[in-house]
């Protein structure tokens, strides 16, 4: 495996994501879409981190490039405080408008 | 020069400390308040933002404002500018305190809450002026963005409300991922998450053919996606109408100008220190492209504000066209256009939290958001329909208010870059923006209403209007802000 390969396979993931949240019908399933994206970039990060020379002179920092898992670790942990803010405000606009069709709740225009 | 490490690194976030401290102790204090309509939550905010000012100003003393700091090891770091933008956005939250102490549309019993909401938020705007790694910048900007969300929908059993914080998410988690998947391409090709290294990084592989100028490009708009979300810029501005339509109008107020500085200072820092070497500008032109993106922002802002009847949906075009031109002296990349926007940031401050502090004396007192609720208040409440037309003036850019000089500072800064097309169409909307603040001004001195009724304020309303008539005034003819706004500079 390669890093090319990696990264084929994240941005298919990522389009995917795009895709559904652009298409989709219901805040559930964008809510998926958006995980989808941001799973990508962790897929990104890990890859280049395995693959990629770090640059030379920095502080501490031997022949291996870390950051970039440590930086998944933390996408994974937005990606959780997202989806939890997320499925609150679904809640709220269920209760308001009794649909979580984005279609449906359009009051404010102009 | 040697970044500090973990712990030798925390005298120095000793503002940022103090506000986490006082985000807790709200929160805790508000269990054991009885009394709902009590507004001793917010004074202890209030006084939570005077000590991490008072904090600012000692860590201040600390640092030679010529050799910043690089704090934990490279993730933050601690300048001139990261401190003028703490100041500013610790006024702007103080700000929205006091409008919401007079809002009349927050639920009392959630003060708690939204207090400590309003805190945490103005922490990750600190860390957002003042990040120089990836990872910094895309967890500082989640923080306020979260935040946000939330506040935005702060209004219980407000569809208006709710509709805008669903909104609101939607478009920003979109646009945070795609900035992330931006970050990670520029991480793989720079091998590496410092800003300050990625420049010559960037250079270096794209002279040895590793990297395409056209994969940088794909990078750097992928993460303008995210960026331009925060400050509103064109094509990433679809959410804000609708956002600062439904959410309570004080968080309006505080997006409009906080959210905005913050992404100002993550744009600047980002870009100016991570961008800004000759082989790469060479290579790929940002300034051009970052011209375009302020022209198509503040024309499509302006435009979009004419038929606008809502105060608080058009003030929301105006500050998109504000984005605009401030965006016109970001995309100069010259010490000039920092100087510049530094100073319209003081400008806005004052002037747009004036005029959305009006929106929600007029609210409260009319119940009204329209333009028809602005007839007559020149004869309902003198003083403050003077305040709202100087503040509309001052964004229209009209002499002797503020607003002129700031505007003046930009163009010249633009006109010395030779972009003489950019100055030309910034001008032109200038004028146009004027017929659709003029519309407020007319309703209230030329129109009658059929209500007469006096509104009645108490002293401490008119003082805080003062605090911020006077500066929109004053600003301009003094010299400490032009010379403040030439001090600082980034690397």
């Amino acid at each position: 495996m390669s890093l090319q390969h990696y990264l084929v396979i994240s941005s298919i993931l990522f389009t995917l994501g795009i895709f559904a949240v652009l298409t989709r019908k219901n805040a559930i399933s964008i809510l998926m879409g958006i995980e989808l994206i941001l799973n990508s970039c962790n897929l990104n990060f890990v890859a280049f981190s395995r693959f990629v020379e770090p640059a030379k002179n920095i502080v501490g920092r031997d022949d291996y490039l870390l950051d970039g898992q440590i930086i998944a670790i933390f996408g994974i942990v937005l990606a959780a405080a997202e989806a939890a803010v997320f499925l609150a405000i679904i809640l709220a606009i269920y209760r308001e408008f009794g649909s979580i069709r984005p279609d449906e709740v359009d009051t404010l225009k102009g | 020069m040697e970044p500090l490490k973990n712990i030798e690194s925390l005298a120095y976030i000793i503002p940022e400390i103090v506000l986490v401290v006082f985000a807790v102790a709200v929160i805790i204090f508000d269990l054991f308040v009885k009394d709902n309509e009590s507004d001793w939550v917010a004074y202890l905010s209030l006084i939570g933002i005077g000590c991490s000012l008072i904090a600012i100003f000692i860590t201040n003393s600390l640092v030679d404002i010529n050799k910043p700091i690089s704090l934990f090891l490279g993730m933050i770091r601690l300048d001139g500018f990261a401190i003028f933008f703490k100041i500013l956005l610790l006024l702007a939250t103080a700000a929205t305190i006091l409008f919401s102490l007079r809002s009349e549309e927050l639920d009392v019993r959630l003060k708690g809450e939204y207090h400590t909401l309003l805190l945490a938020v103005t922490f990750g705007m600190f860390l957002m002026a003042s990040s120089t790694n990836l990872l910094m910048i895309f967890i500082s900007l989640e923080t306020v963005s979260l935040t946000s969300y939330i506040l935005a929908g702060f209004l219980t059993h407000s569809p208006r409300s709710s509709e805008a914080a669903f909104k609101y998410i939607t478009y920003g988690a979109v646009a945070s991922g795609t900035m992330l998947f931006g970050l990670s391409l520029l991480f793989g090709m720079a091998g590496t998450g410092d800003i300050t290294q990625i420049s010559s990084q960037i250079a270096t592989v794209l002279e040895s053919g590793d990297v395409s100028a056209l994969g940088v490009l794909i990078a750097i708009t992928f993460i303008l996606a995210g960026i331009g979300y925060k400050i509103a810029s064109v094509p990433f501005h679809m959410w804000s109408p609708d956002v600062y339509e439904g959410a309570p109008i004080p968080i309006t107020a505080f997006l409009s100008v906080a959210s905005k500085a913050a992404g100002f200072a993550l744009f600047l820092r980002f870009f100016y220190t991570g961008f800004d070497t000759p082989e790469i500008i060479q290579s790929i032109d940002w300034r051009l492209l970052l011209a375009i993106v302020s022209a198509l922002t503040m024309t499509v802002g302006n435009l979009a504000a004419l038929p606008q009847r809502n105060v608080k949906r058009l003030l929301a075009y105006s500050s998109i066209a504000h984005g605009g031109y401030l965006l016109m002296g970001a995309a100069l990349l010259t010490p000039e256009g920092l100087g510049a926007i530094i100073f319209y940031l003081i400008v806005y401050l004052f002037m747009n939290l004036g005029a959305f502090y009006v929106v929600v004396l007029i609210a409260n007192e009319s119940g009204s958001e329209m333009i028809e609720g602005y007839r007559g208040l020149s004869s309902r409440a003198p003083y403050v329909a003077g305040a709202m037309a100087i503040f509309l003036f001052s964004l229209t850019g009209i002499p002797p208010f503020a607003g002129f000089f700031g505007k003046w500072l930009l163009f010249n800064a633009v006109i010395s870059e030779d972009l003489y097309w950019l100055a030309f169409i910034g001008l032109l909307n200038s004028v146009v923006s004027l017929y659709y603040y003029a519309r407020i001004i007319k309703a209230m001195y030329l129109e009658s209403a059929e209500d007469t009724d006096i509104f009645s304020f108490s002293k401490s309303t008119f003082a805080l209007l003062g605090v911020f008539v006077v500066p929109t005034i004053l600003i301009g003819f003094l010299n400490i802000f032009y010379s403040l706004s030439k001090k600082i500079t980034l690397p």
